[in-house]
């Protein structure tokens, strides 16, 4: 997918101004907040759990050379086959190399946000081959030629109105306007997909290195209708969801379900190891993982190795006052918020996502609900660190800060500023607000100035108790 | 903590950068609170700020430079506090990392964390106060504004919510999302002033549907965005520092408000 | 040339500052089985079962033995109107199944109506329902059907998850190809977050206790 993050500021003023999504957003909001915090609520063991689970994850990754060896081993020994990727395109050239091996036509996929990031949808139509997403979200954004605007609800933007219109123009008339229908519509549509597809493409939420199993968790049961009934499945994943035993995985499984969309389970968790088996009378005859790099050794290497904590779970975009008000879209990548604040200038360069690190409050609520307890301001703010070492910051900003920083530490000349200061918008006051100023039109656009009183507090304070 | 039996303790008192020129009534309602609760309170004349501009912009360098600045004015006293829960994060969760392995200053920073405190939990947590003499009875229905850094930062919720349910004729009522981000964020509003705007609209709608006439508050930077929103707006909301309200000097004008003619 | 994997996993090493682990470290770390938190909870295992599986719009109905299944089968057939026929895992097949139904015990077709299958268990914790592939049990009974009746016997539902691994990790030729946890009829929330039942998978699961 191309990146189009530098656009970030005018995604972002756009959606703000687009009412259809504004109004998706609201409705979205309260939903996944009010859920979590119910599902957190009633389970008394919900924050030791968080903390074992990032204490567990951190011992994982701690050796994650090792468990990859231990699953790929596991794979093999249940009769399937891993590949690993360097990046992007060789993810790509693996997959498209296993379906025009097996003649593949039709390609159906489950939710797979590596897949996403790796574009792969683009390079398997442009070898001829017919896509579907079978996820009912990403059906939907496939429909409107769109990438997701969220990691778990990936249509989370679209309206019911838009849904109606879009399934109108794919799957021809009549309009259906409920829910229900619309729903039907699409599970009729895609039974057809899942029968006759060649190739079954999911994600991975973990690997299991005890066993060799690719774990899917859906509430749909598009994922296991898509690996099971396609003759080949190929499962896309980081080389940062393995996990070494079927324990960890319910760990994590008792944090997934709760913080992604408020739900104590999802519908469906499933187990998937190697292909069909003797007498077994469905399942895919290949099974293929492919391992994705793309960026993940590198960050386990530096500061940024708690981010491949991550178990996509979209809570933190869930609780992100700044997600909520611009939606997904606005990131300009594949993972929107604030998990993909850090991941996309990893992944794609701080240079081409300059607006992601700093388009935040660092208020500090989505590290309150990750539950791996990933400090997202603070790699935040190391990724705005880098981009100041490097430059990338805008000049002016690095002049202001360089002038901030000189009158800063020389107290009596900023005591001289702050006389001014005060002295001259009091001035430039009105009724005790200033509706303009010249070098805050960022701030008075949408809000007045308060003024000051018209001394300072330290030279009141000096005047009034004497110097100290 | 240091502990000195029979003296009062020697607070210095940190002057926000904010406070300091926009709204002196909350240092001068700070130090009253702090007397009141026994303290002897100074004011550094050579303070200036803790440096959390620089350290957000990722210009650490600038913010060591602050911080070495505060450390070593503020040092000599027993405890340092100040009316804002972002301040006082920043001294004390940022500078013992900012100085993390510096053989110089590592001590330095985490001794002065150690004591260093946000106005209401000080008073609350540290020195037990659980009542305020506020003056004159205010007939007032309020909403109080959970700023982030005091909120997730050092875990100010109840204190001042305890402390404020001594206000004879407060009424204290809760917005829905008052623990949601008003959108000021430091630099973040005017670098991205729209998202700010969205966000600040969002908090004033919640604020208006709580039916509160007051908003109250604990820091500065979140108050005045507040209040410049709900002024441009003309909205009749008064906005003021829980501080200004407990020591009985919200009599006045609040943030932004008028100064003179009608509320 | 060096392979990806080569590559990849150097590139771990350089991450690591170490060299690949010597023999002794793999061993030691392999018999780490950390034992994580369990949801503590009083409740019989059953009685949980069932209301968690319900709050998720499940079905259960419940009967003594085995041998009467069939019938409350049946029951659940003409309930809903369906018409008599059924995909039915081979590990069902020796019950008294009524003779005017069409049965197989092969894959689901796609125009399949009715499924039944057996758990291998069930777990209290979540109220999910944990199916095996394998000949006896085929997987596209578990999604195929807008109807899905499962078996599970009382005795065999365990308190959490890290109960069914010990299952799992017991049965004969281990974990099977798939291991499906189902704890409700498929869902979908992605129109506006209206939850929808049957957005791909059955419309309706239906558990048949037994004994217990």
């Amino acid at each position: 997918m191309e990146i189009r993050s530098k656009e970030f500021k005018e995604r972002a003023v756009f959606a703000i101004h687009d009412a259809s999504l504004q109004q998706a957003l609201g409705k979205a909001r309260g939903g996944f907040v009010g859920k979590r915090a119910q599902q957190a609520a009633e389970l008394p063991e919900f924050e030791a759990l968080r903390e074992e689970a990032k204490n567990r994850k951190n011992a994982i990754l701690g050796h994650l050379d090792h468990w990859l060896e231990r699953y790929e081993a596991a794979v093999t020994a249940a009769g399937g086959q891993v590949h690993w990727a360097r990046d992007a395109a060789e993810a790509r050239e693996i997959i498209l190399g296993i379906c025009k091996r097996v003649g593949a036509r039709t390609v159906t996929k489950g939710k797979s946000m590596v897949s996403e990031e790796i574009g792969l949808n683009e390079a398997l139509i442009e070898h001829g081959m017919e896509v579907v997403e079978t996820d009912l979200g990403e059906y939907i954004i496939q429909l409107a030629h769109e990438p997701p605007s969220h990691i778990i609800a990936p249509a989370v933007h679209k309206t019911k109105d838009q849904v109606s219109d879009l399934f109108v123009a794919a799957h021809g008339g009549p309009r259906k306007t409920e829910v229900a229908d619309l729903v039907n519509e699409a599970r009729q549509v895609l039974r057809d997909k899942y029968f006759r597809s060649d190739v079954g493409i999911t994600g991975g939420n973990y690997l299991v290195a005890e066993t060799g199993s690719s774990v899917i968790v859906t509430n749909e049961g598009n994922g296991d209708l898509t690996q099971t009934l396609a003759k080949v499945h190929i499962v896309t994943s980081g080389i940062e969801r393995v996990v070494p035993t079927l324990d960890d995985v319910t760990l994590f499984l008792r944090l997934l379900a709760r913080s992604a969309t408020g739900q104590e389970t999802e519908t469906y968790t499933t187990f998937s190891t190697g292909p069909r088996r003797a007498g077994d009378p469905d399942g895919p005859e290949e099974y293929h993982v492919v391992l994705v790099d793309n960026g993940r050794s590198k960050m386990l290497g530096g500061r940024f190795r708690e981010m491949l904590r991550c178990i996509r779970c979209g809570a933190c975009m869930n609780h992100c006052p700044v997600y909520g008000s611009v939606g997904g879209h606005a990131y300009g990548w594949v993972y929107p918020g604030p998990m993909g604040s850090v991941l996309t200038p990893l992944i794609k360069g701080l240079d081409n996502a300059y607006d992601l690190p700093n388009a935040c409050t660092l208020n500090g609520r989505c590290a309150s609900v990750c539950p791996v307890k990933i400090p997202l301001p603070d790699l935040l703010r190391e990724l705005r660190h880098l981009q100041h070492r490097q430059e990338l910051s805008p000049a002016i900003q690095r002049h202001a800060l360089t002038a901030w920083r000189f009158v800063a530490t020389r107290p009596k000349l900023y005591r001289a500023g702050e006389w001014i200061a005060v002295r001259l918008l009091k001035a430039l006051a009105r009724n005790g607000s200033l509706r303009k100023f010249p070098f805050a039109e960022g701030w008075t656009a949408a809000r007045d100035l308060p003024a000051p009183a018209g001394k300072s507090f330290i030279e009141q304070w000096k005047s009034r108790r004497g110097q100290s | 903590m240091t502990q000195h039996p029979g003296k009062s303790p020697r607070v210095g008192l940190f002057a926000t950068c904010l406070m300091n020129v926009f709204r002196p009534g909350i240092g001068f309602a700070a130090a009253k609170l702090l007397e009141d609760a026994g303290c002897s309170v100074e004011v550094p004349d050579a303070q200036t700020c803790c440096g959390q501009p620089g350290y957000n912009s990722g210009d650490f360098d600038s913010a060591r430079a602050l911080a070495r600045q505060v450390i070593e004015l503020f040092e000599p006293f027993d405890y340092v506090v100040g009316p804002s829960g972002s301040c006082m994060a920043t001294i004390r969760h940022d500078y013992p990392a900012l100085f993390e392995g510096d053989p110089n200053w590592s001590a330095r920073a985490q001794r002065l964390a150690a004591k260093s405190f946000e106005l209401m939990s000080f008073l609350h947590d540290e020195l037990g106060v659980t009542r305020v003499d506020a003056g004159t009875p205010l007939k007032r229905k309020a909403t109080y504004h959970d700023s982030c850094s005091g909120l997730r930062g050092l875990g100010i919720k109840g204190q001042p919510r305890a402390l404020l349910a001594s206000v004879e004729g407060l009424e204290l009522v809760e917005m829905q999302d008052a623990e949601v981000c008003c959108g000021f964020g430091g630099t973040f509003c005017v670098k991205y002033p729209e998202i700010s705007e969205k966000m600040v609209d969002d908090k004033v709608a919640n604020i208006l549907a709580s039916g509160a006439d007051t908003v109250l508050g604990g820091d500065l930077g979140c108050l005045m965005n507040i209040a410049g929103r709900l002024r441009r707006i003309n909205a009749p909301v008064r906005v003021f520092h829980t501080a200004e309200v407990l020591a009985g000097l919200a009599d006045e004008a609040g943030i932004a408000g008028r100064t003179e003619g009608a509320a | 040339m060096s392979t990806a994997r080569e590559r990849i996993l150097r590139d771990l090493h350089i991450a690591l500052k170490r060299g690949p682990l010597a023999a002794e470290q793999r061993t030691a770390l392999d018999a780490e089985r950390p034992a994580h938190i369990r949801p503590a909870f009083d409740e019989d295992l059953i009685a949980r079962f069932v209301r968690k599986f319900e709050s998720r719009s499940g079905t259960v109905a419940r009967v003594a033995t085995l041998a009467e299944v069939p019938e409350a089968v049946e029951q659940y057939r003409t309930a809903k109107g369906l018409p008599p026929r059924a995909a039915i895992g081979a590990a069902l097949a020796g019950l008294a199944w009524p003779q005017e139904w069409a049965i197989h015990h092969g894959a689901a077709a796609i125009d399949e109506t009715l499924a039944l299958s057996r758990a291998e268990t069930g777990v209290a914790e979540t109220g999910s329902l944990m199916l095996c592939s394998g000949p006896e049990s085929p997987t596209t009974h578990n999604f195929v059907p807008d109807d899905h009746v499962v078996v599970l016997e009382a005795a065999k539902v365990v308190r959490h998850f890290e109960d069914a691994w010990v299952v799992l990790r017991q049965r004969p030729g281990g974990i099977p190809r798939a291991t499906n946890f189902v704890s409700g009829p498929s869902r979908t929330a992605d129109v506006e977050q209206t939850i929808q039942l049957g957005a791909h998978g059955p419309r309706r699961v239906h558990v048949i206790l037994v004994g217990g």
